[in-house]
């Protein structure tokens, strides 16, 4: 390579000279980004003096002056728009964090499904995965809210569940739990018991590893999860109070209520990420070489344990990797929210607050950065956790 | 000796001819036996599946066809229980060609027909010359499709893009998405794996800010941003805001799947072009990428299929493609109460063409995987 270089430099064509080029395209690249921002920058200056529009954040401190039909956080009209953005935030993550759980819960069942022996299961799994995976996701959230969830009856011809669970066009209205003085024990118990069964855990593995013999740590763990905090909750005088709804005039008072919006956006983003989501559970599940099976039933392991210990552990090598990639992709879709109108952070900030304060410059790239950055730190974390599954090779 | 002649005959030489599968194992009963009844759970499981599937399957079977009204042109026409169709039917022209004039369809029509004449080619294995086939769709297909369709120049009336819409724009933004992305994502895969640091590092940003996002803030972004980085009295159209962001997002998908193509070919495969003496955009263009792209041919569909659903997103920045012209027809008061009828039909429209594209996808994968 070398001696191919000076050859090639002393016969005086510089221009034959790899690494010459290679700065030469690069110095090129360079010049015409640095010119393209430059006018991208310029124009837009431009614009903004034409148009009036004073670029900066000092919007974030004004006030926002609309209401939100569901904050996590304490929120009115008075509130900033600082206040607006982690209102969307939260919102966003709300329906995240919810699409996430389900859509993996119901993604492993029928990706489990469609693995059956069973003809009927396995044919229905296929069909729930070539109808959802295939249509738009758009189309599906505008479905269940328009066509399904709208088309529910009035409050006061709600469909009810034992007079305590209410269903109507306003939204799915639960009982509020009340927490009394002493509830907090409770609490504790549960963490108590969590952090306890961990080191049950633990130690039953390492007692396993020096004797041979094995506790039932998953049944005793889950008796001191379960059992626990129940019986601090008896001693004390069971500290919760339920707050039923009631109808009064034309809607319901008390209780918890789930926005029809928030409801539509959770199930289409759960059913049609599990589509997704079983594919992957399914290739992965097969990708499990099947002499592993058979090596694993020669040793005399019960099909539970070789699900449990052999084919699960190499299956999840391969589903982690891209089951992250799809709770990703829930998450950057959940931003469809707004086009039903559910207060996430597209719908209050890249929305209304841009409307308002026309500050399109500044929201937009706020708004980009945030699900940058979920997106960069999700990666980052999947990666450590990758990097801990993955084949040790010694 | 004896003993020889007397095994030889308890040998047997001939093939015993093959023996039917017992009568448990055959026909229909075997198979169900088989499939459905293995076991006492597995009974259990068929049971209750097909109780609910007869449960779900006969209510829509009497909604969409048995009780469905399908003539007429008005509303009054659906006077029975199920679906009305004729809410589809009555404004069909609309949901396939927007506000397109009705005297100029005929061009949509060619440039259908032209659409539907390069997929069928390039799909169907038995016609020649694929390659240029492709050439064409990538370059001479989109500009003819694009003179025909906005018109303007040899006679043709020219057609705004804001009477655009249907299915129409929904094919439009694909094509245009499909057609702009393959190349711009071909270069950064290419990009991403320069030795040159500085092209490295634009690409790596480049592909993972778009793939960082929703695509939602990126037509956000074209439709509020784009008009202020250009000079005031550039004119922006809608609809080509919403595609330089579309392409410039599905861009950064597709360069990724391009560099897996790229990570399987052997570098021997280079480095044999380097030792020809051939340059970089030969060995690229002649050896690396060819062998490169066939394999991520699955990928690449993939890739198409999901772009083709988002195109639905446009819906958000206001342009009428298919699910918009129906949702605005659902909020058109003669014909209140039929948003089931509405996205059930364009469910399946964008179904027949996802689910086509998915099946061909893996009929090039079984068959790139024989010769394994």
């Amino acid at each position: 390579m070398w001696r191919s270089v000076r050859r090639s430099r002393e016969s005086g064509a510089l221009w034959r000279d790899p690494s010459f080029r290679a700065l030469l395209v690069q110095a090129v690249l360079l010049i015409a980004l640095t010119a393209v921002i430059f006018v991208l920058v310029f124009n837009t200056m431009n614009n903004l003096e034409e148009r009036g529009i004073t670029t900066g954040f000092g919007f974030f401190g004004e006030r926002a002056g609309f209401s939100i039909p569901q904050t996590l956080v304490e929120y009115s009209g008075n509130s900033t728009y600082a206040m607006t953005f982690l209102v969307g935030l939260l919102n966003t993550l709300l329906v995240s964090a919810m699409g996430v759980v389900a859509a993996t819960l119901i993604g492993f069942l029928v990706g489990i499904a469609r693995l059956s022996p069973n003809w009927l299961l396995a044919k229905a799994a296929m069909v729930y995965v070539e109808i959802f995976r295939n249509v738009p996701l758009l189309l599906q959230i505008l479905f269940w809210y328009f066509a399904v969830l709208r088309a529910l009856p009035s409050p006061r011809d709600s469909l009810s569940l034992f007079e305590a669970v209410f269903l109507n066009i306003r939204g799915l209205i639960l009982p509020e739990p009340l927490p009394q003085p002493g509830f907090s024990a409770v609490l504790w118990a549960l963490l108590l018991a969590v952090v306890a069964s961990v080191l049950l855990v633990r130690f039953a593995r390492r007692r396993q590893d020096r004797t041979g013999q094995r506790l039932p740590a998953g049944w005793l763990s889950l008796a001191l999860i379960v059992g626990l905090p129940l019986a601090v909750y008896a001693i004390n005088g069971f500290p919760l109070n339920w707050e039923m709804p009631s109808l009064a005039g034309f809607n319901f008072r008390g209780g918890i209520t789930i926005l029809p919006e928030l409801a539509a956006l959770w199930l289409a983003l759960s059913i049609y990420t599990a589509a997704f989501i079983a594919e992957i559970v399914r290739s992965g599940i097969q990708s499990v070489a099947h002499g592993q099976i058979e090596a694993a039933r020669s040793l005399g392991l019960s099909s539970g344990v070789t699900l449990r210990k052999i084919v699960v552990p190499q299956a999840m090598r391969l589903i982690i990797p891209q089951l992250t990639s799809q709770h990703l992709n829930l998450i950057k879709n959940s931003s469809l929210a707004t086009a039903i109108g559910y207060p996430d952070l597209v719908a209050v900030f890249a929305g209304t607050a841009l409307n308002q304060t026309g500050q399109a410059l500044e929201i937009i790239a706020i708004t980009m950065a945030v699900y940058l950055t979920i997106s960069l730190v999700v990666s980052f974390l999947m990666n450590l956790y990758n990097a801990r599954v993955q084949i040790k090779e010694r | 000796m004896t003993t020889s002649s007397a095994s030889s005959e308890a040998a047997q030489t001939a093939m015993i001819p093959q023996r039917e599968p017992p009568v448990r194992r055959r026909g229909v009963p075997g198979w169900l036996r088989q499939n459905l009844f293995s076991s006492p759970l597995n009974s259990l499981v068929s049971v209750v599946m097909l109780v609910v599937t007869v449960m779900v399957l006969w209510p829509l079977l009497q909604w969409a066809v048995v009780q469905a009204d399908w003539l007429g042109e008005t509303r009054q026409a659906c006077t029975g229980e199920g679906a009305c169709w004729v809410f589809i039917s009555a404004r069909l022209e609309s949901i396939v060609y927007g506000f397109y004039p009705e005297s100029e369809i005929w061009r949509v029509n060619i440039v259908f027909a032209m659409l539907a004449g390069v997929i069928a080619w390039l799909v169907l294995p038995r016609l020649p010359a694929k390659g240029w086939m492709a050439l064409f769709a990538l370059t001479g297909f989109p500009i003819i499709a694009f003179f025909l369709l906005a018109g303007g120049a040899f006679g043709l009336m020219p057609v705004p893009t804001r009477d655009w819409g249907g299915l129409m724009l929904t094919l439009t933004i694909a094509v245009v998405g499909i057609v702009g992305s393959l190349p711009i994502g071909i270069l950064l895969a290419l990009g991403r794996r320069s030795s040159m640091p500085l092209v490295r590092g634009v690409s790596v940003v480049f592909i993972e800010f778009w793939r960082g996002v929703p695509l939602i803030t990126v037509l956000f972004m074209a439709s509020v941003m784009l008009p202020l980085f250009v000079p005031s009295e550039v004119e922006f159209d809608k609809l080509l805001r919403a595609l330089v962001g579309i392409m410039l997002f599905w861009s950064a998908y597709m360069a990724e799947v391009v560099r897996g193509g790229l990570q399987a070919i052997d570098k021997g495969q280079d480095e044999a072009g380097m030792s020809l003496g051939l340059g970089y955009w030969q060995r690229m263009g002649l050896i690396v990428l060819p062998q490169a792209l066939k394999l991520v041919i699955p990928g690449i569909v993939n890739t198409f299929i999901a772009l083709f659903k988002d195109t639905s997103l446009v819906l958000i920045i206001g342009l009428l493609d298919l699910l918009s012209i129906i949702q605005a027809g659902l909020t058109d008061p003669e014909w209140l109460g039929y948003a089931m009828e509405g996205y059930v039909f364009a469910a399946l429209v964008y179904w027949v063409f996802c689910f086509s594209m998915s099946r061909y996808s893996q009929r090039i994968e079984r068959k790139l995987h024989t010769g394994h």
